[in-house]
């Protein structure tokens, strides 16, 4: 009798993410389709964005992206090197730091907005910037870098360690030739997965990167990432679904793909692991 | 792991300690940094108003003469619809975990781990798309309305499904292979195994899958703004509206000046307060935190 | 870009020290050098519009660079007293304490109170719109429409739309019952066009564009006048506004050039194609 009714809510549990799949995403794509071409991936903008396209907007998410992850992507990996492979000599510090990752990986994405707007946008003056946007980015996607990069360093079995404190190689030699190379597809998969977070992220951004839809010509210029373009579309432009949902599907395919070359990588350490 | 005998400190391996080091102290400032940077921009809020108007005043609305601050409405309506999609995605994410690990064959799991994935990433914006076009006229035209607690809980249940799933599934498949061995040898029941055994053993990782998600709906922003009607007036029912304090944020803090602005960050104060107290929580009852 | 010259001088120390002379270099070439850069910052409404002239503007004008930034309209009037912005957007006339701005009015637009298309109702008096916000009238039956509860929509705090609307019946903002609250036009039209029994105004473009673009919402005529862009042209409109873009002092140089071209009639088919009303 229990069996079968755990079966039953088992099934039924997963029938219903399944629908509830298949409705939004079925939605996004009957919307967004129709508005989506080449074209539409090629050409800047225009008319508040109910013409034209998405380029300069894609652009601009990648250079907010590219410096969140460059100054996230060292700053994390020094924490989880030294978290994994010295955080155990000094375990009060160890346990501070652990514990302060926890709490920034929870704070809500609009608090880093009210943060990254009031430090890098008004007290650095860096304005309305791709700076402050990939600035406030690399402070919500820092958490997720530590934790899968960490998780990678764990996983090095510990007969290679200790074989190589045996032979009497440095610490150094140890990490650069043994231990990172063993845990790049988990620093790969964390930084995938901090890009991922990053671009499906819509508060921290209105409030630090802005609105400007058009090509930055440099960091201190404002920018509009993909998902802000989207929000802008949906709640400010008459007429502007079509290309929002365009947009939406274009952003869900990236995820998509970031996806997809995450298990890639994830089969691709485990082989190597074994 | 320590360096045998410490024969010859090599310079290296201290720089390395070094440099790792204070990266990892930087790491631990972050948050500490933004929790005093949200505090000292309210401060004038805080000091001005007093922390006791910010629960006691007649309303929200900080431009009025006087101006009223009550961010009571807004908390309230922010754990109403934290608890109100737990309770609908709690249950259900850890029976599509439990249908991955111990029903599904092997293709049906890997493809519904890859659509839960998906769904993971899908942008809040696109949920929320999908709330105010969709789901909210079919409330409206039962209960108007429409955009109310009940259309944010619903978003909601659907946006921290996919984190509720993925982590009880890591929590559940974590559980030693040897002990569904053990299980089987004693000739337990398939269900009789799953809610004797499996699940107990599992706790700690379930308790951590709750707590993550809970911290995901409670910070919620763009897709609250969308379809909770967004009044700040203490919700009397599940088909009232309601504004949650982050979606508070999002509305005001573009057009806030001053006293107002601050106000705001009051409000960025107490979520971050939420978040921790919810970290301290996990903690104390043990739970596995688990990213990704 | 330029943080040679900043750097030169001294050894840059390691790490912290290699960014900070990038980021102050930066913030020098935005701030003093400001050859052709102008900032515009304030109202929502009008920041599509000037969005779209400044592209128009800078593709006439290479190496000029215009960044619009929205915040509604009393951003628009602190950032251009305070000089952080060269031009602010304002979705208004000037208050009377106003008057150390100067406006320069690019377009016109009006305040329409739309309703659901299948809304039999053709016309509110002032006094029975004053009674739905305040939440007096609960139901369309009682202003001659079917059985079903009103939802009244308002916009949220500090847009001047809403200061424009409370100003226009004479409503405290405290006062208004609403059902929703909504940020941007768009946002209202939606929540109107999902809704049969809901009420909300927007501006008159965002509205018109809407309505004739199959959304199911409908324009209320208001004090006997059709909500058009055409009766805001012609002033008939009686809850209308100047879409302003003001400086503090007479504007000069680049900003100046910017503002007449912005009143010129070289743009008039864009403000006509964001459903604003062009100047005459």
């Amino acid at each position: 009798m229990r069996d079968r009714l755990s079966a039953v809510a088992a099934w039924g549990a997963a029938g219903m993410v399944l629908a509830a799949f298949a409705w939004l995403i079925g939605d996004v794509l009957w919307r967004g389709l129709p508005g989506l071409s080449w074209q539409f991936l090629v050409s800047a903008p225009a008319d508040a964005g109910r013409a034209g396209g998405i380029a300069s907007i894609l652009l601009a998410t990648v250079w907010i992206l590219a410096i969140a992850i460059g100054t996230a992507l060292p700053l994390g990996l020094a924490t989880a090197v030294w978290l994994a492979e010295f955080g155990h000599r000094q375990p009060r510090l160890q346990g501070h730091v652990n514990h302060a990752l926890d709490v920034l990986a929870g704070v809500p994405s609009i608090v880093f907005g009210l943060f990254g707007n009031a430090f890098f946008a008004v007290t650095l003056g860096l304005g309305f910037s791709i700076l402050s946007g990939g600035l406030t980015l690399a402070c919500m996607a820092l958490p997720i870098l530590v934790r899968v990069t960490g998780a990678g360093l764990q996983a090095v079995p510990a007969e290679l360690r200790q074989g190589a404190a045996a032979c009497g190689l440095t610490q150094w030699t140890t990490l650069s030739r043994l231990l990172l190379p063993a845990a790049l597809p988990a620093l790969l998969a964390g930084t995938l997965l901090g890009i991922g977070r990053a671009l499906a992220e819509t508060a921290a951004l209105i409030f630090t990167s802005g609105y400007v839809d058009r090509y930055p010509g440099s960091v201190f210029d404002s920018a509009r990432a993909l998902s802000v373009h989207i929000y802008d579309l949906a709640m400010n432009v008459p007429g502007g679904e079509r290309n929002g949902y365009a947009s939406a599907l274009v952003l869900v395919a990236l995820i998509l793909c970031i996806n997809l070359a995450t298990h890639a990588l994830a089969r691709g350490w485990q082989r190597s692991m074994s | 792991m320590s360096t045998p005998g410490r024969s010859s400190p090599p310079d290296g391996d201290a720089a390395l300690r070094a440099v790792t080091g204070l990266a990892a102290r930087l790491s631990g400032t972050v948050v500490v940094g933004i929790a005093l940077f949200v505090l000292w921009q309210a401060w004038p809020a805080l000091q001005a108003v007093g922390p006791l108007r910010f629960v006691t005043d007649a309303g929200w609305h900080p431009l009025a003469q006087p101006a009223q601050f009550n961010l009571l409405p807004m908390l309230v309506a922010s754990v109403a619809v934290t608890l109100g999609a737990m309770l609908l995605a709690g249950p259900l994410g850890l029976f599509t975990a439990i249908f991955m690990t111990d029903y599904a064959p092997p293709a049906l799991a890997r493809l519904l781990r890859g659509v839960v994935e998906l769904l993971a990433g899908v942008p809040s914006v696109v949920y929320g798309l999908w709330g105010l076009v969709t789901l909210v006229p079919l409330l409206a035209a039962w209960q108007p309305p429409g955009a109310s607690l009940l259309a944010g809980i619903l978003v909601l249940a659907l946006m921290i499904l996919p984190t509720m799933v993925l982590a009880s599934h890591a929590a559940i498949a974590g559980v030693a292979a040897e002990h569904r061995l053990t299980v089987a040898a004693l000739g337990f029941s398939c269900a009789g195994s799953l809610w004797g055994v499996l699940l107990p053993a599992a706790r700690a990782g379930l308790c951590g899958a709750l707590l993550l998600s809970t911290t995901r709906a409670l910070g919620e922003t763009m897709a609250m703004l969308m379809v909770t009607g967004n009044v700040a007036r203490m919700p009397d029912s599940l088909f009232a509206p309601a504004r949650t304090l982050t979606a508070n944020i999002a509305l005001e803090l573009a057009y806030a000046m001053d006293r107002h602005r601050a106000a705001l960050f009051v409000g960025g104060l107490l979520l971050t307060a939420l978040v921790l107290a919810l970290v301290r929580l996990a903690r104390g009852l043990g739970c596995a935190w688990r990213h990704a | 870009m330029g943080s040679d010259a900043v750097s030169g001088g001294r050894r840059a120390r390691p790490v912290i020290a290699m960014l900070l002379p990038l980021l102050l270099a930066g913030c020098g070439d935005g701030g003093k050098a400001a050859t052709g850069k102008l900032m515009l910052t304030g109202s929502s409404t009008v920041a599509p519009l000037a969005l779209e002239i400044a592209k128009r503007y800078e593709a006439d004008h290479p190496g000029v660079r215009i960044d619009v930034q929205t915040g509604g309209s009393s951003r628009g009037i602190t950032d251009a007293r305070s000089g952080v912005a060269d031009i602010g957007m304002v979705s208004r006339a000037l208050k009377p304490d106003e008057s150390d701005l100067v406006a320069h009015a690019i377009a016109h637009d009006g305040i329409a109170i739309i309703v659901h298309a299948s809304n039999p109702v053709t016309e509110l008096s002032a006094d029975q719109i004053r009674a739905i916000y305040r939440g007096q009238i609960a139901t369309w039956q009682a202003v001659g429409g079917p059985k079903r509860p009103i939802t009244v929509v308002n916009k949220a705090e500090g847009r001047s739309t809403l200061e424009l609307f409370l100003q226009h019946f004479g409503l405290a903002n405290t006062q208004i019952h609403a059902s929703v609250v909504i940020g941007d036009n768009e946002q209202g039209i939606k929540t109107v066009a999902g809704n049969p029994g809901a009420i909300g105004y927007v501006s008159v473009g965002a509205a018109e564009y809407a309505a004739t673009h199959e959304v199911a919402i409908r324009l209320l005529p208001l004090d006997g006048i059709p909500a058009s862009t055409v009766t805001v042209k012609d002033g008939r409109f009686p809850l209308s506004r100047p879409l302003n873009l003001v400086t503090r002092g007479q504007p000069q140089g680049l900003a100046g050039d910017f503002i007449a071209y912005a009143r010129s009639a070289a743009v008039h088919d864009r403000v006509r194609s964001l459903y604003f009303v062009p100047l005459d």
